[in-house]
C-alpha cells in the first residue's frame, strides 16, 4: 500500500494518479468486461434452465408413471371389489336359490292343492223341492170343483215338505261343514306359500342392493379405466388415509412383538445358553426375534395361502389343492410355535421365582418366598398371551400389504414434492444469476460515471439501452 | 463378483466367530486372622451381595487369609457359572451355602499372610481369563507373617482391581493413626506399582459401585 501511494512525492497525488489510471484502465476493458459478466449470467442462466427443465420433464414422467401405478393399483383393487362381490352373488345363487326349482314345485304343489280344495268347497245349488210339482197339480185344480181329499192332499204336502226342508238343512249343514274344513286345510298352504314368496323376496332384494353396489363399483372401475382426473383423486386421498392407518396399526403390532419377545427372551438363555453372542448380540435374544420373525412369516404366508393378502403372487397362483395344503402346514407350524411360547412363558414364569427365591435368600430374607395363591393368574395369563400373539400377528400381513402398496404412492408424492422444489429452486437460480450479471455490470460501470457521462454526451446514451436490452 | 462372494463369507464368518468374553473373576480373601473373625458375618454379606451380582460364565472364588495363604487348600469355595438362568441360581444357592458353613466353622489363625492369598488370587483368576479381574481383601491389611516365609515377590497386577473391604482400625491405629495411613499407603504402592487399580471401600451400606 505504501509503495503505491509512494510513486508521487505526494500521497493524494499518488492516489489520484492510481484512481485516474485504475478507472481508465476499466473503461478502456468495459466492453470486454460488460460481455464476459453478461455472458456468464446468461450462461449461468440457460444452465440452471435445462437443469430445471430436465428436472421438470423428470417430475412429469413420475408423475405419470405414479398415475400409471396408482390407476392399476385401483384397478386391481377395484377388481377384487368387483370379484368378490359377484362371489357374494354366485354364492347367494348357488346357496339360496340353487333350490329354487324344489321351491318351484313347492309353490306349484300347493297352490294346486289349493286349487282343488277349492273347486270341492264350492257350494252346490240344492235339488229343486220335489213339492213345486204337487203345489202346481193342486193350484191347477178348479176351486169350484170342491172336490174331497183336497185338504188331505195339503196335509201331506206340508208334511213332505217339512220333511224335505229338514232333510235338505241337513245336507246343507254337511256340505257346510265340509266346505269349512276344507278351507281350514287351505290355510296352512297359503302360509307356506306367503313364507316362500317372502323368501324368495328377500333374496331377489338382496341380490338387487348387490347389483346396485356392483354397478356403483362398475362405474368407479370404468372412471379408473379410462383414467380420469377425478379417480386418480380419489385414489391417491385414499392411498394417504390407507397409509397413516397401515402405519398406525404396524406400531400396535411392533408394539405387540416387542412384548412378546420379552416373554420369551429370558427363557430361551435356557435353551440356547445366556452368554454366547453372535456379532455382539445375545444368541438368546436373536433366536428370540428368530422365532417371533417366523411366526410373522408364517402368518404372511398364511394369510397368502387363504387369499387375504396378495403379496406373494406365487403362492395366490398355485393349484387350490397345494393351497390348501400350504394352509394347514403354515397353520401347524403356527400353531406349534405358538405352543413353544406359551412354554417358554411358563418357564419364565417358573425362573423368576427361582430368581427372586434366590434373591432373598442372598439377602437373608429367610430362603423361600412368600407364595402367593394368586400367582397361577400373572402364569396363565403370561401363557395365553404367548399363544395368542403369534396368532394376532398373523393378521399383521394385512397391514402390511397396504402399508407396501400405499408406501408407493407416498414415496411417489414426495419425489414429486422434492423434484418441483428443486424446480422451482433451479429457476430462480438462472433468474437469479441473469439478474446478477445485469447488476454487477452496472455496478462496473458506477466508479466510471465520469467517463461514461462524457461518451453519453457524445454518443447519445447508448450503453444503458444495450443492457436493457440484455436484461430484458 | 469373487470378491463381493469372499466379503460376504468374510462377513459371515465375522458375525458368527465368538465376541470377545465380557465376563467377571472375583476373587475374595478372607482374613480369619485374630480378632478379625468377629467380622466375618460382614463378610457373608458381601460375598451374598457379590453373588447377586454375578450372572453367566462370571467365575467368583471365596479362600482365607492364614498363616500360608498361597495354597489351594486355603479356598473356602469356588464357582464358575453355567450359562443357563435356572443352573445358575442354583449354583448361586449352593455356594452361599458353603460359606455360611465355613463362617461357622472358621477358626482363628495365629499369622496374616495377604501377600500370599493376593498370589493365590492372580493366579487362579488368570487361569479362569475373565474379561474383568477383581480381587476383593476383607482384611484390616495388617500383614504378619510367620518366621521364614518369604513374600517379598514382584506381582503384576496388570488389569486387576484390587479393593480393601472394612479395612478396621486396630487399638495401636488408635494411638498413633499414621500407622493406619501408611499402612494403606504401602498396599496402595504396592498395588498400584505392580499395575493394578487399588480402592478401599469401609462403608459396607454403600456397595451399590462394586462389581
Amino acid at each position: 500500500m505504501t509503495f503505491l501511494l509512494s510513486i508521487t512525492p505526494w500521497p493524494v497525488l499518488s492516489a489520484l494518479l492510481w484512481i485516474v489510471l485504475v478507472i481508465t484502465a476499466l473503461f478502456l476493458a468495459r466492453p470486454a468486461a460488460h460481455k464476459l459478466i453478461l455472458a456468464t449470467g446468461n450462461a449461468l442462466h440457460r444452465m440452471f434452465r435445462v437443469a430445471s427443465l430436465s428436472v421438470i420433464s423428470a417430475e412429469k414422467r413420475l408423475n405419470e408413471r405414479n398415475r400409471e401405478v396408482l390407476l392399476a393399483a385401483g384397478r386391481e383393487a377395484k377388481e377384487r371389489i368387483i370379484e368378490r362381490e359377484f362371489d357374494r352373488i354366485n354364492e347367494t345363487v348357488r346357496k339360496d336359490l340353487g333350490n329354487f326349482s324344489a321351491l318351484h314345485r313347492n309353490l306349484s304343489e300347493s297352490i294346486n292343492r289349493i286349487e282343488d280344495d277349492h273347486s270341492a268347497a264350492v257350494e252346490v245349488p240344492p235339488d229343486p223341492p220335489g213339492w213345486v210339482k204337487a203345489v202346481q197339480a193342486v193350484a191347477a185344480m178348479d176351486s169350484k170343483d170342491n172336490r174331497m181329499g183336497v185338504g188331505d192332499v195339503l196335509g201331506d204336502i206340508h208334511k213332505s215338505l217339512v220333511k224335505a226342508h229338514k232333510e235338505a238343512m241337513l245336507a246343507y249343514h254337511e256340505a257346510s261343514g265340509k266346505r269349512h274344513a276344507l278351507l281350514r286345510k287351505m290355510r296352512p298352504e297359503w302360509r307356506e306359500i306367503q313364507q316362500t314368496l317372502g323368501k324368495v323376496g328377500k333374496i331377489v332384494n338382496s341380490l338387487l342392493l348387490r347389483s346396485s353396489s356392483i354397478d356403483r363399483h362398475m362405474k368407479e372401475y370404468e372412471d379408473i379405466v379410462k383414467g380420469e382426473d377425478r379417480a386418480v383423486s380419489i385414489l391417491s386421498s385414499s392411498s394417504l388415509v390407507y397409509f397413516f392407518v397401515s402405519a398406525v396399526v404396524l406400531v400396535v403390532a411392533v408394539g405387540g412383538a416387542t412384548i412378546n419377545f420379552s416373554l420369551i427372551a429370558r427363557p430361551m438363555a435356557e435353551m440356547v445358553g445366556g452368554t454366547s453372542l453372535i456379532g455382539g448380540f445375545r444368541t438368546a435374544d436373536i433366536a428370540a426375534l428368530v422365532i417371533i420373525l417366523v411366526e410373522i412369516s408364517m402368518g404372511l404366508f398364511l394369510m397368502e395361502s387363504l387369499r387375504i393378502t396378495r403379496l406373494f403372487p406365487v403362492i395366490g397362483a398355485l393349484p387350490d389343492k397345494i393351497r390348501v395344503r400350504m394352509i394347514w402346514i403354515t397353520f401347524s407350524i403356527l400353531f406349534l410355535l405358538a405352543s413353544v411360547e406359551a412354554g417358554l412363558a411358563f418357564m419364565r414364569e417358573v425362573l423368576l421365582h427361582d430368581e427372586l427365591a434366590t434373591s432373598a435368600l442372598l439377602r437373608g430374607d429367610g430362603g423361600a418366598p412368600i407364595a402367593n395363591e394368586y400367582m397361577w393368574i400373572t402364569t396363565a395369563a403370561q401363557m395365553g398371551m404367548g399363544f395368542i400373539l403369534p396368532f394376532a400377528l398373523t393378521f399383521v400381513a394385512i397391514p402390511l400389504e397396504t402399508f407396501v402398496h400405499s408406501l408407493r404412492t407416498i414415496v411417489g408424492l414426495a419425489a414429486i414434492g422434492v423434484l418441483r422444489f428443486t424446480s422451482l429452486v433451479l429457476r430462480l437460480l438462472g433468474s437469479g444469476s441473469r439478474y446478477i450479471g445485469v447488476l454487477i455490470a452496472q455496478l462496473y460501470d458506477l466508479p466510471l460515471f465520469i467517463p461514461l457521462w462524457w461518451a453519453a454526451r457524445d454518443g447519445g446514451g447508448s450503453t444503458n439501452k444495450e443492457m436493457r436490452k440484455v436484461a430484458l | 463378483m469373487k470378491a463381493v462372494g469372499l466379503l460376504f463369507t468374510c462377513g459371515l464368518l465375522a458375525g458368527c466367530s465368538p465376541s470377545p468374553a465380557n465376563n467377571i473373576g472375583v476373587y475374595m480373601l478372607v482374613d480369619t486372622s485374630g480378632t478379625y473373625r468377629e467380622e466375618l458375618k460382614k463378610a457373608e454379606q458381601i460375598i451374598r451381595y457379590s453373588l447377586s451380582r454375578l450372572d453367566a460364565a462370571d467365575s467368583f472364588a471365596v479362600a482365607r487369609i492364614d498363616t500360608g495363604s498361597f495354597s489351594e487348600k486355603d479356598i473356602v469355595a469356588r464357582i464358575t457359572f453355567d450359562d443357563r438362568p435356572s443352573t445358575i441360581n442354583r449354583q448361586k444357592r449352593d455356594f452361599a451355602e458353603q460359606v455360611s458353613l465355613f463362617v461357622q466353622d472358621a477358626r482363628s489363625s495365629p499369622y496374616t499372610d495377604i501377600t500370599g492369598g493376593l498370589l493365590q488370587a492372580v493366579e487362579y483368576l488368570n487361569e479362569k481369563g475373565p474379561a474383568e479381574k477383581t480381587v476383593l481383601i476383607f482384611s484390616d491389611l495388617k500383614e504378619d507373617l510367620e518366621e521364614g516365609y518369604i513374600r517379598d515377590i514382584q506381582f503384576n497386577l496388570d488389569g486387576f482391581n484390587v479393593i480393601a473391604l472394612n479395612v478396621t482400625k486396630l487399638r495401636s491405629d488408635n494411638v498413633d493413626p499414621r500407622e493406619y495411613l501408611e499402612r494403606l499407603g504401602q498396599w496402595q504402592a504396592k498395588v498400584e506399582g505392580s499395575g493394578g487399580r487399588w480402592q478401599v471401600i469401609n462403608d459396607l451400606d454403600g456397595l451399590e459401585g462394586l462389581l
